[in-house]
């Protein structure tokens, strides 16, 4: 029996039809986001060697949720970091120099320990999930190897009928190739 | 900031630019000269010979290491704590200088980073080989056993063992996420085997908006747990001495001068490291002689703190007093370990001094040079405070025995430098060991206006 992947719609999915742009200026990349979310496009995704505020501006998405996993990790770990301590001091109640079988302040160092651990790979998690997540929605959409080097990218997801105007878009707002994919 | 943060340009006047940026990063994964191999050959031979040592240890058990009463901490505790200290800096130049902007730390942070996460994995050996019955090691993790115990979690050292774990894995973590958008860089431009494996170690990285969405933030949290975990561990790492009764080790000083030591090392093991990559990977147009500069003026401000921390225990053993005290500092300067004591104080106290001229911070060589003392001096700083402090106990005078480390410490510290190379060496050679995606955020972006802030 063949069982189904559940990476195979990322992996193996059939390439999505569509425009992809190639911009030697991050200027004109921002250009073309504005001009294609005034035409109407929301869908299409922005490659860039780079962080840059100019992209995330102009893109203007909504915070990432990763913070909520980091937080929920974060206060997951501190519970856990003395939920640890407090139950194996009193599963073997020994005194230890006089002081409370479950005494809180050196259990301090563990709750703060395992609270940036988890912390940590709860936020890990929560860029796995929401990357693969993002991945699962473009499909499999064109790429170009220059986008990791010094180019910025664009790419509009349209049927093949409507690729012309989101051609000349591109062109028009400094594109140094449009190609369809 | 603009000004000082800026890339160096050549004599044609033209800066970097991001295609020259990733050609040179991705040049340092090609075909290594000789000196790389003989580096490599000299390192897996010291490791070579350590796990040797290793083997005769677990054959014939701990008496083969110099111990004798009362000094079982020596110079296996010793290491562990110099190697958990060269970790430090490599947290503090990627996540602390992250947090607080610097844009001069793109060029360096990897290389700190990957010190960092071998330099935790040596310290990490040392415990284990210091137990005696190595095969038990589990016994340190808590975990439901027959015999119905649990660990001791008011003992520091079970604290260590959380701290360093942690330590270990938000390093790990740390570095992996910074190398993904840089692994696709070098996968894009690399051929044969090493496309593929960075195919599949890049994790589908393309730098969509929606990957740059999601990461971007991921990394500014995982900065901001691992600031305070830096603090934290050297913290905890101290507390293993400052939580006992031994005379100078029961201070409160303890925890800021520890971390402000290990920092000081760290630094000095970054540019131990890196003056050797940059000829060998020919970087010099990427880490430039301002960030050797920079590196020196974290190691002269960690420097002085340090410089600080001894003239304050020096100082409060003689004006607070206590006999058992003052003999222990005492037995430090002038007693049989004089030499250890004094190393210590020339090159950790003293030395950092020449760091106030500019002319030394930016003589490569001198900095090496300076360097390389750095190491030794924190070295003998944790031997003086472990091994010389514990024989000059002066609680007991019956047993003051003395001790000798043998061939067994120094063979097993050996192998430890060995191992630490031979993993540093290996992975700079395979994986980017400098930032593709943040050293370009230094420059200027391309833009079609002609005119300030262009390029190309």
């Amino acid at each position: 029996m063949k069982l189904p992947n559940p990476l195979s719609l990322i992996l193996d999915a059939t390439p999505k039809p569509g425009v992809l742009a190639v911009f030697a200026h991050l200027d004109a990349a921002v250009d073309a986001v504005h001009q294609l979310k005034r035409a109407g496009h929301s869908d299409f995704t922005v490659y860039s060697p780079l962080p840059r505020h100019e992209l995330e501006d102009a893109l203007a998405q909504p915070t990432s949720p990763v913070r909520t996993y980091t937080l929920i990790g974060g206060i997951a770990g501190c519970t856990i970091g003395a939920w640890i301590p407090l139950y194996m001091s009193y599963d073997w109640p020994v005194v230890v120099g006089g002081k409370p079988i479950g005494s809180i302040p050196p259990y301090v160092v563990i709750m703060f320990e395992m609270t940036v651990l988890f912390g940590a790979l709860t936020t890990l998690l929560g860029i796995g999930f929401n990357v693969l997540l993002a991945a699962r929605h473009q499909g499999r959409i064109a790429y170009d190897p220059r986008f990791t080097n010094d180019r910025f990218g664009i790419f509009v997801p349209v049927a093949a009928a409507q690729a012309s105007p989101v051609e000349s878009l591109l062109r028009s707002a400094g594109a140094e190739e449009v190609r369809r994919a | 900031m603009a000004q000082t943060t800026a890339p160096e340009r050549t004599s044609s006047g033209h800066a970097l630019s991001y295609d020259e940026i990733t050609r040179t990063i991705a040049r340092t994964l090609g075909n290594p000269s000789r000196g790389y191999y003989v580096l490599l050959a000299v390192a897996a031979s010291l490791f070579a010979f350590g796990v040797v040592c290793l083997m005769y240890l677990l054959r014939y058990g701990m008496g083969l290491a110099g111990y004798s009463m009362p000094t079982y901490w020596a110079v296996y505790i010793t290491c562990f704590v110099f190697w958990v200290g060269i970790a430090h800096s490599g947290t503090l130049i990627s996540a602390i200088l992250f947090l607080f902007r610097s844009g001069w730390r793109t060029a360096v942070y990897r290389v700190a980073e990957i010190m960092t996460v071998f330099a935790v994995m040596t310290a990490g050996l040392f415990p284990l080989i210091h137990i005696g019955r190595q095969w038990f090691f589990y016994w340190l993790v808590p975990y439901a056993n027959e015999r119905g115990l649990w660990p001791n979690f008011k003992s520091p050292l079970v604290w260590d063992e959380f701290a360093i774990g942690t330590y270990f894995t938000v390093s790990t973590c740390f570095l992996i996420m910074g190398l993904i958008p840089d692994i696709a860089a070098v996968r894009d431009v690399a051929t044969g085997w090493r496309r593929k494996l960075y195919t599949i170690t890049s994790l589908g990285w393309r730098g969509t908006n929606e990957q740059w969405r999601h990461y971007r933030p991921a990394y500014l949290y995982l900065a901001a747990l691992a600031t305070p975990l830096v603090l934290s561990v050297h913290s905890v790492v101290s507390w293993d001495f400052a939580m006992a009764l031994v005379p100078a080790w029961h201070e409160t000083l303890f925890a800021p001068y520890f971390v402000a030591g290990a920092i000081y090392s760290g630094c000095a093991m970054v540019i131990t490291l890196l003056v050797p990559l940059r000829k060998l990977f020919r970087l010099e147009r990427i880490v430039t002689i301002h960030h050797f500069e920079n590196l020196s003026k974290l190691c002269l401000l960690t420097g002085m703190i340090v410089c600080y921390a001894y003239t304050t225990e020096n100082f409060i053993a003689w004006y607070g007093g206590p006999t058992p005290e003052r003999t222990a500092f005492w037995f430090r300067a002038f007693g049989r370990f004089w030499w250890g004591g004094w190393t210590m104080n020339i090159c950790n106290a003293f030395l950092p001094w020449l760091l106030w001229s500019k002319k030394v911070r930016t003589n490569i060589t001198a900095l090496f040079v300076i360097s390389i003392f750095v190491n030794l001096g924190m070295w003998m700083e944790r031997f003086v405070i472990i091994a010389v402090h514990l024989a000059g106990e002066p609680f007991e005078p019956f047993v003051r025995a003395g001790y000798n480390a043998t061939w067994a410490d120094w063979g097993i510290m050996a192998g430890s430098f060995g191992w630490f190379f031979m993993w540093f060496l290996l992975f700079v050679k395979n994986f980017p060991s400098v930032s593709v995606a943040e050293v370009k955020e230094e420059l200027p972006p391309p833009r079609r206006a002609v005119g300030k802030g262009s390029h190309a």
